[in-house]
């Protein structure tokens, strides 16, 4: 019994944690390959979560372009900073965080301004309103389909970034970008390609999980403090680290919220303390320096 | 392929590591460098590839002015980099170091499939889904001119391709640079004597604290003689 009431925190948690990589691998990607520490992309994934709640309307064509817009919105969001940060590279990163926040200040007032001070949730088909059974156990049917979609994502993702010639770019250029310019690829092009990405998945984040979260002012911050942690925690450009701190980061929350929540606001940045002190810059995917 | 006139080049404002470098790889030819350590060959090397901007000078390419392009550019032009240090990514597979680089089309090149780089360094073959850093130095040698072969390159740039390799190894890689003339492409190569550089040509230049030699000739001692001169000039109390 004691086993099954963690369970459904659990699957809320790698949920939620599913969600939060495909939120900050491209901030990881995007730093670890172009440098660029995007402080606007808390914003860019609380914009696909308003721009989803806005469109779906409870059909399903209207969910489909809900989750289609916010992917396409983010991109070409993160297409405006690739634009916007170009111009600073080689001034360090302190020029391009600058900018970024900027980018992040003026966006989140934009949000408020189009869409209001309330937290929004959008309406889903009746379908997913329910609950299925599984085990004993009665669980959300839309919070099943984000934790089916996040799966698939990050699949994707993983086949991208490793069965492609485009994601084989991306991970040589974390690695030596000079040595990327050396066999005829415009760098650049890459860190490009890789903010527009990072900004794609961030709206599509974004859109996920508002039926679950919902979106509001807070959200950008939100997102952005728990996905500067999780590529803190899962060493900056690794995309594996940032998967395992993700999964991580989602189920101390959510079981925390659950079982402790007097506890709840430290946990998790005790154990984000404990993970810096005793990783040994080993992660997963991590090369040994 | 290129023609380099007066290139000065440096990591610092007013310090020149390069002075008024002229060199000219129009035959497509072995060209070597010998030179002591830190006589600027490596930032040479790298200045040709796009990595470093020259203070002063010149770089043509088939009589287009080139000194101030960029890596990318280099290379899509034929211009293949394979740097002392070896400079792989530790993340890729050494199967990925060869299908990312793409040969360039639409130009002359020395093409190499993956095969041939396979047969050519059997090494590999073996490693195929070893990452960079899993290497050993000597593989890793192997890999970094494998890569720049694959882009099809008409003008090899390779710092020091054999330090730190076992002679059997050193002496399959001299083999490799001295076929790449009849396949069209001329090297440049840095090497650390002259002997070695005897091994793969007969006219070396010698590199000498900033300043390149006009080419002389490798066996007869004139390129010794000029790098022992270079060494009591700034060292009076060597032997
Ligand atoms: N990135 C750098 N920044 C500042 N100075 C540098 C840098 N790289 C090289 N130098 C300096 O430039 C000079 C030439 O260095 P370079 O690497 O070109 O020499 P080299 O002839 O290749 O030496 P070696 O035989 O040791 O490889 C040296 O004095 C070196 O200290
Ligand atoms: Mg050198």
């Amino acid at each position: 019994m004691r086993v099954d009431a963690y369970l459904i925190p659990v699957v809320d948690g790698v949920a939620y944690g599913l969600l939060l990589a495909i939120a900050a691998a491209g901030l990881t990607v995007a730093f670890g390959a172009g440098g660029v520490l995007n402080l606007a992309h808390g914003t860019l994934i609380a914009a696909g979560g308003y721009i989803a709640a806005a469109t779906s309307s409870g059909t399903w064509p209207s969910l489909a372009a809900a989750v289609a817009l916010a992917a396409i919105a983010g991109a070409a969001g993160g297409g405006v900073l690739a634009a916007a940060t170009a111009g600073l590279r080689g001034r360090g990163h302190l020029d391009q965080a600058l900018l970024t926040f900027g980018v992040a200040l003026i966006g989140g007032d934009l949000l408020t301004t189009v869409y209001g001070p309330d937290t929004l949730r959008p309406r889903l088909p009746a379908t997913l309103e329910g609950t299925v059974e599984a085990a004993g156990h009665r669980y959300p049917v839309d919070r099943l389909a984000v934790l089916v979609i996040a799966v698939l994502v990050v699949a994707a993702g993983y086949v991208v970034l490793h069965r492609t010639r485009a994601g084989r770019l991306i991970r040589a250029t974390v690695d030596d970008r000079a040595m990327v310019a050396g066999i005829g690829v415009n760098p650049r092009l890459v860190d490009a390609a890789v903010l527009m990405c990072a900004g794609a998945l961030a709206g599509l984040a974004g859109a996920l999980s508002t039926p679950i979260l919902g979106v509001g002012p807070g959200t950008a911050d939100t997102a952005l403090l728990l996905s500067l942690i999780i590529v803190v925690c899962g060493g900056l450009g690794s995309v594996p680290g940032a998967l395992a701190a993700a999964l991580a980061v989602g189920v101390v929350q959510t079981l925390g919220v659950t079982s402790f929540p007097q506890l709840a606001p430290y946990l998790l940045v005790g154990a984000m303390t404990v993970v810096l002190l005793v990783r040994r810059r080993s992660l997963p995917g991590q090369a040994a320096a | 392929m290129l023609q380099v006139s007066d290139l000065t080049v440096g990591y610092h404002r007013d310090d020149a590591v390069l002075r008024e470098v002229c060199l000219d790889l129009t035959a497509v030819a072995v060209h070597a460098i010998v030179g002591p350590n830190g006589a600027g060959k490596s930032t040479l090397l790298h200045t040709l590839a796009g990595h470093l901007r020259p203070t002063a000078g010149t770089v043509w390419c088939e009589g287009r002015d080139v000194t101030r392009w960029r890596p990318h550019q280099a290379a899509r032009t034929g211009v293949a980099l394979a740097p002392q240090g070896r400079r792989l990514w530790p993340s890729l597979t050494v199967a990925e170091h060869l299908t990312v680089t793409r040969p360039a089309r639409h130009r002359p090149g020395s093409t190499f499939s993956v095969d041939e780089l396979l047969e050519v360094f059997p090494a590999l073959a073996g490693r195929l889904h070893h990452h960079g850093h899993q290497l050993s130095g000597g593989e890793q040698q192997m890999l970094t001119i494998a890569r720049a072969l694959h882009t099809a390159p008409r003008l090899l740039l390779a710092d020091e391709p054999t330090e730190g390799l076992a002679p059997t190894v050193a002496r399959q890689v001299t083999a490799v640079l001295q076929q790449l003339p009849q396949r069209g492409a001329t090297v440049l190569v840095t090497l650390p004597h002259v002997r070695a550089a005897a091994a793969l040509t007969d006219t070396v230049h010698v590199l000498t604290t900033g300043h390149l030699s006009h080419p002389v000739t490798a066996s007869d001692g004139q390129a010794e003689r000029l790098l022992r001169d270079h060494l009591t000039l700034t060292n009076p109390h060597a032997e």
